[in-house]
């Protein structure tokens, strides 16, 4: 069993395990961090980004290279062109060998067209219904943004130059593999070799392995999976959490007793603590809005925002502010909004509940209907403006600060310092993200909010779930880079030590398979004779056809005209397997019998040595061995049947 | 204890009231629960007593609900509020949402219209549905260490679904009612290939091959206009939920398309909730209806409006939609009686009616209809039965028997007379046995059980790669495994001889034989030795002989060595093998004979 790496970010995963000769794809995460080394891409034109000065090199043939491409924000080093990403590198795996991909949640998907259309993947794709929908709005969204905002001329000389470029340019990962995003084209071809899946469905790859999904509470219809082979369990547990929010609870009990736990998309946000960063996220919107001012709250479409959504217009309507109005700009606001409602089976107990009143399981629905939530495409829709007052709460993409809606409010209100901008989304480093903004007035706030396991959360996990193996992201197993003090924040030590999956490498697993399903048709099953040697303890020599189809197996009846396998002009004989050991008296008792008139028993060191002159003939016993000189044939087929008389045979 | 045992105690060879005891393994499970809407005595339940006198829950292991009518779960606060049973019971989401509100429409019907005493009350709903379990769609649920349930789509109504049982190595596939033609706003039913031991089918339409669904409904919407045309009243008489919805949908566009102003009425209070289920369990309704639910839903009608009572008595044309849908009761038979006399008016059966209703007395073409208060009504208006109740007709149930490959069939929820039908030509058309039991009486299906063996894997690796050395395994030459089968407390593994004594705690008896074998080959002792390996390999290229140190040639256990050689070109070779490689060593010996000799 092997596991080859695809993928540098361990919350955006994607590996592929080759196990049982059968490739699966675990995840196809897309990293969109390469994002932050571009400038933003405004909806209209801006002064400010375009008045931007050019980085200057110190060596000037570099600048006539550049050519301008670099600009300068407040010693930063931006990339002035179309937006590049990173998607999955596959050169130590050929992904057309991939059988099967298994998607977690939305946003670990975001790469699959990435694979599915560019590289000859032949196989299928499981997820749950809720991950291929909302991951469909995902890349929707991104899809929409960065086609709205085109720009002609790609930026790649910058790339030549690399090594003396300033940090953190100079650090880009493998830029010359990143590549412009996907087209809503290659969407919808690849998500339509998707396959919807449900909880606990079990499910055939290749005949060989089964697995299934198990609900992991991180996200509507995220899931953990659970590959067995029969024999051998695999738990894969991708972006999962045990804190009570909207979807349905993490399943735990499946995962239990695995010979490996692969885990992975832990939180990233370590040294904070979701609940109290919702709860200064709510403190921090009221006192803006209280005095005057505006929050915009970078997001994505789906997930986290339905909390933030519940928990705002709970804290607002407790506070006095329920008059504010919530804004939510997004090209898939709308069937985002839609689709919450609508998966009532993927939710917790509590939200499903409603649904057989009927009501609708989330609060957002109703915040639209008496116009406390107002949804829009995009900030040029129709209605808009007549909505439009302050204070407010914008909640809008991308939280990578470059592109989308957010980008047009930044510009709007960055000036403002009654205004303030509040982080909630775990994915991008804030300050990266405002790096191209700087200098800003108006006030941030970050509090970032990461629903995914934490160490201390995962330390506990895999002490109750008890996995023969456990690998895990090498980062994972060193403290965090911004906190290299803290030893608590890293996989604890076990027994057998964790293994650690570094980026793009390859790692043998130690799990040996032993055993393997066969199944005995009932007439092959009727015809054994079973020897009993205690009660509950029997044993009988089978032979029949194997007949093996799809990777499944059956032992049918051997029919005596198809002959054997390379010996079908040869004598067949049924294989027996004596026990014991022959008992001297006995044997030549038998001999006798057959004629053999003239044995000679000679005692030896080990045994004893019968002779039989006349026929040329040594017999050698020696405790469970047995060893018979003999020339004659038609002799030696006589001996033989007389010894298996003699002992007992299976 | 191989057989599975199948009783129906209502269904068996008559609609309504599907309630099947299915025994397996050691296993009770039943399968549906539901009330007959012809009766209104104890008939209307199933006999329970043939289960168990008294409290259930030690006789049964659980209970399953394939969807929301109640001719399929009318009976169950009944079994378990008044009966007595506390364990488990499944059912889809969408049936745990509907059915209490079905269950109660029912109740209300029973008790404060019909004053019937003795019947569950809305409290014993509540608590009914309290202990009931909802699975969604594949989803593998373990009842208990050994039944392992799994529900599919099944089209018929919102959230109905066909269950497979599955206990130990043997399963049955239940279908409830199903469709297997997509229609208006649901899908069609389907199913893999998981090869049941039996497949219990419903077999309403067993002898009806339908015709196309459009000419239907063009039949339908053309009769429905012709009576508004003329001014008369068209009453459908419907479920609250299901076909209503789909007829709806149907009635809307038309009236759009046609610009027509006659009013459509929806009678019952439940209208808008019904249609939020639908909304809400929208990913239960077919392809085209989730594709387009964000830009329009089509559960939000424009042309249909509530029914109020007075509107009965109102002139002009109108159509109207009321429950209950076999005219046994409620708002449609009020309103039957108060329209039937006029020829102007029309009534549309879109679906069943069991036998006793007056819906089932009108449609077999009675005149005079008697209601239950002795009251005598005479039928002029015209009566349309149509046939949109969607089951699956014969060429859909064969259909359904070609998914999933089961060893048996059984039909119930269907008239026997064409049960006998199906079950000809389901026996002449897959050769497999096909059971039809009557109410009360048991069908036993013998079914031959296949052994799971664990096998070393050493041992699988080491006879398949016997057999498909060469790449592409020949189909014709069977693939031989031998190796000793181990029962040990019930698991079975079968596994090399020498493992085996190990695990036997036995010492394997060793026999070796030694051969003196002359043959007549030119040349150097080498150069013979060459020749020998060369003449073995040619004979089989995928056990190929290899040569060892000192000139011995090895295969498996035997090993053959050149004893010695003389002017003659007389060779002599000493041949020697252990006794499980005897098969071999002849072999090898007749070969070396037939050619050097």
């Amino acid at each position: 069993m092997k596991i080859y790496s695809l993928g540098a970010n361990p919350n955006k995963p994607c590996n592929i395990l080759n196990f049982k000769g059968v490739s699966l794809m675990l995840d196809c995460g897309l990293d969109i961090n390469s994002a932050l080394h571009f400038l933003p891409l405004p909806l209209v034109a801006s002064k400010r980004l375009s008045n931007l000065p050019n980085w200057i090199p110190k060596d000037a043939q570099d600048a006539a290279l550049l050519d301008g491409e670099l600009k300068e924000c407040e010693n930063r080093v931006l990339v002035d062109g179309p937006i590049e990403i990173l998607p999955p590198q596959s050169d130590i795996f050929d992904i057309c060998d991939v059988d099967t991909i298994l998607l977690s949640n939305h946003a670990c998907m975001l790469a699959l067209p990435f694979i599915t259309e560019e590289t000859g993947f032949k196989g299928r794709v499981y997820a749950t219904e809720p991950t291929l929908q909302i991951g469909r709005l995902y890349m929707e969204e991104l899809v929409n943004y960065l086609e709205r905002t085109p720009k002609s001329q790609r930026a790649n000389r910058w790339k030549q130059v690399i090594q003396s470029l300033p940090p953190p340019l100079s650090g880009a990962l493998r830029p010359n593999d990143w590549k412009k995003v996907y087209s809503t084209k290659a969407i919808n071809a690849a998500l339509a070799k998707v396959r919807m899946v449900g909880f606990n469905e079990k499910i055939d790859i290749c005949g060989a392995l089964t697995v299934m999904a198990v609900s992991s509470g991180y996200s509507l219809g995220s899931c953990n999976w659970i590959i067995h082979s029969g024999y051998e369990k695999i738990a894969y547990v991708s972006a999962s959490s045990t804190l009570t929010t909207h979807p349905r609870p993490m399943d735990q009990v499946a995962l239990r007793n695995a010979d490996l736990l692969i885990l992975t998309a832990l939180t990233q946000t370590p040294v904070a603590n979701p609940d109290s960063m919702l709860g200064e996220f709510c403190m921090a919107v009221a006192s803006t809005l209280r005095s005057g001012g505006s929050c915009l709250v970078p997001c994505h479409p789906s997930g986290l925002l339905y909390d933030l959504f519940e928990c705002l217009s709970v804290h607002l309507d407790n506070i006095g502010l329920s008059q504010i109005p919530l804004f939510f700009f997004s090209p898939v606001a709308e069937t985002s909004l839609a689709y919450s409602n609508i998966f009532a089976e993927w939710l917790s107990s509590g939200k499903q509940s409603k649904v057989y009143l009927p009501e609708e399981p989330f609060p957002h629905a109703h915040l639209i209907k008496n116009g406390r939530l107002k949804h829009f495409p995009s900030l040029h829709a129709e209605g808009f403006t007549n909505e439009y007052r302050q204070p407010c709460v914008v909640f809008c993409g991308h939280p990578s600060l470059r592109f989308g809606n957010v980008v047009h409010f930044i510009e709007l209100w960055g000036n403002h310092s009654n205004h303030s901008i509040v982080f909630v989304e775990p994915d991008f480093p804030y300050l990266e993200a405002l790096a191209p903004y700087q200098p800003l007035t108006m006030k941030i706030v970050h509090c970032p909010i990461d629903t995914s396991l934490s160490f201390t959360q995962a330390n506990k996990l895999i002490r109750d779930l008890k996995p023969g193996n456990l690998l895990v992201p090498d980062v994972y197993l060193h403290p965090p880079v911004s906190a290299p003090l803290r030893s608590d924040l890293v996989i604890q030590e076990l027994d057998p030590p964790a293994l650690g999956m570094k980026s793009y490498q390859v790692l043998q697993l130690p799990i040996k398979r032993k055993q393997e399903k066969v199944h005995l048709d009932p007439a092959l099953a009727s015809r054994l004779e079973p020897i009993q040697f205690k009660t509950g303890l029997s044993a009988s020599t089978l032979t029949g056809k194997l007949d093996a189809r799809d990777n499944k197996f059956t032992l049918k009846v051997l029919n005596e005209e198809e002959g054997g396998t390379l010996y079908s002009a040869a004598e067949r004989m049924l294989p027996r397997h004596p026990w014991g050991s022959v008992d001297t008296t006995q044997l030549l008792h038998l001999l006798s019998q057959h004629g053999l008139l003239d044995a000679r028993v000679e005692d030896t060191p080990r045994g004893v040595v019968i002779h039989l002159p006349r026929e040329d003939t040594v017999i050698q016993l020696e405790g469970s061995n047995t060893h018979v000189y003999c020339h004659d044939e038609a002799l030696r087929r006589t001996l033989r049947d007389i010894l298996l008389q003699c002992l007992p045979c299976l | 204890m191989t057989d599975i045992k199948v009783t129906p105690l209502g269904a068996g060879q008559d609609v309504g009231r599907s309630c099947i005891l299915l025994q397996m393994g050691g296993k009770n499970i039943m399968l549906d629960c539901g009330m007959h809407m012809g009766y209104n005595d104890e008939r209307r339940f199933p006999d329970f007593s043939y289960i168990a006198d008294g409290n259930l829950t030690e006789s049964l292991d659980c209970v399953i609900i394939s969807h929301f009518h109640l001719d399929h779960c009318g009976a169950l606060p009944f079994m378990t509020e008044m009966v007595g049973y506390s364990g488990p019971i499944y059912m889809t989401h969408p049936t745990k949402a509907i059915a209490p509100i079905l269950l109660e429409d029912m109740r209300k019907v029973a008790v404060e219209r019909k004053g019937e005493t003795n019947f569950f009350t809305s409290a014993h709903i509540k608590d009914c549905m309290k202990k009931v379990i909802a699975v969604t769609l594949h989803q593998t649920v373990q009842v208990d260490s050994e039944i392992e349930i799994k529900a599919y789509y099944a089209g018929h109504v919102l959230g109905a679904a066909m269950f497979h049982v599955k206990v130990g190595n043997q399963s049955v596939v239940y279908t409830g009612d199903y469709n297997m033609t997509p229609d208006r706003h649901l899908g069609a039913a389907w199913i893999d290939k998981c090869r049941p031991n039996i497949l219990i089918s419903e077999s309403t339409y067993a002898t009806t091959i339908r015709d196309s669904k459009r000419c239907r409904e063009r039949d339908f919407l053309k009769k429905v206009h012709d009576c508004v045309d003329r001014g008369g009243k068209v009453l459908i008489p419907v479920f609250a939920l299901g076909r209503a919805q789909e007829l709806c949908i149907l009635l809307e566009t038309y009236w759009d398309r046609m610009n027509l102003k006659a009013p459509i009425y929806f009678a019952v209070g439940l209208t808008e909730k019904a249609n939020n289920y639908y909304k809400m369990f929208i990913t239960w309704t077919n392809q085209k209806i989730r594709k387009t639910f964000v830009q329009r839903n089509m559960f939000d009608f424009k042309h249909i409006r509530p029914f109020d009572k007075s509107y009965a008595d109102t002139p002009g044309p109108m159509v109207v939609f009321a429950t209950p849908g076999m005219l046994h009761a409620g708002l449609s038979l009020q309103l039957f009686k108060k329209w039937a006399p006029n020829e102007n008016n029309m009534l549309i059966m879109p679906g069943y009616c069991v036998s006793g209703t007056v819906g089932a007395k009108v449609l077999s073409g009675a005149k005079k209809v008697e209601t239950e208060n002795r009251q005598v009504i005479e039928v002029k208006m015209s009566v349309q039965y149509m046939s949109f109740s969607a089951h699956a007709d014969a060429k859909g149930i064969m259909q359904l028997i070609q998914y999933c490959e089961p060893q048996n069939v059984l039909l119930v929820h269907g008239e026997g007379v064409k049960m006998e039908f199906l079950k000809q030509k389901i026996q002449q058309e897959y050769g497999i046995d096909c059971y039809m039991p009557a109410n009360g009486e048991s069908a036993y299906i013998p079914c031959k059980p296949v052994v799971p063996v664990d096998v070393s894997l050493s041992l699988l690796k080491k006879e398949m790669a016997l057999y498909d050395t060469v790449g592409a395994p020949d189909p014709k030459r069977p693939c031989r495994m031998h190796g000793v089968l181990v029962m040990k407390d019930n698991v079975l593994r079968l596994m090399e001889p020498e493992k085996a004594f190990g695990e036997l705690g036995l010492n394997r008896h060793a026999i070796r034989f030694t051969s003196c074998l002359q043959l007549r080959l030119p040349g150097s002792a080498s150069r013979a030795m060459d020749q020998i390996q060369l003449i073995l390999n040619s004979q089989n290229t995928n056990y190929p002989v290899k040569p060892s140190e000192e000139g011995v040639l090895n295969l498996e256990s035997v090993s053959i060595k050149m004893e010695s050689t003389d002017k003659e070109d007389r060779k002599s070779m000493m041949i020697s093998w252990a006794l499980q490689d005897e098969d071999l060593a002849t072999w090898i010996m007749s070969s070396l004979r037939q050619v050097i000799v």
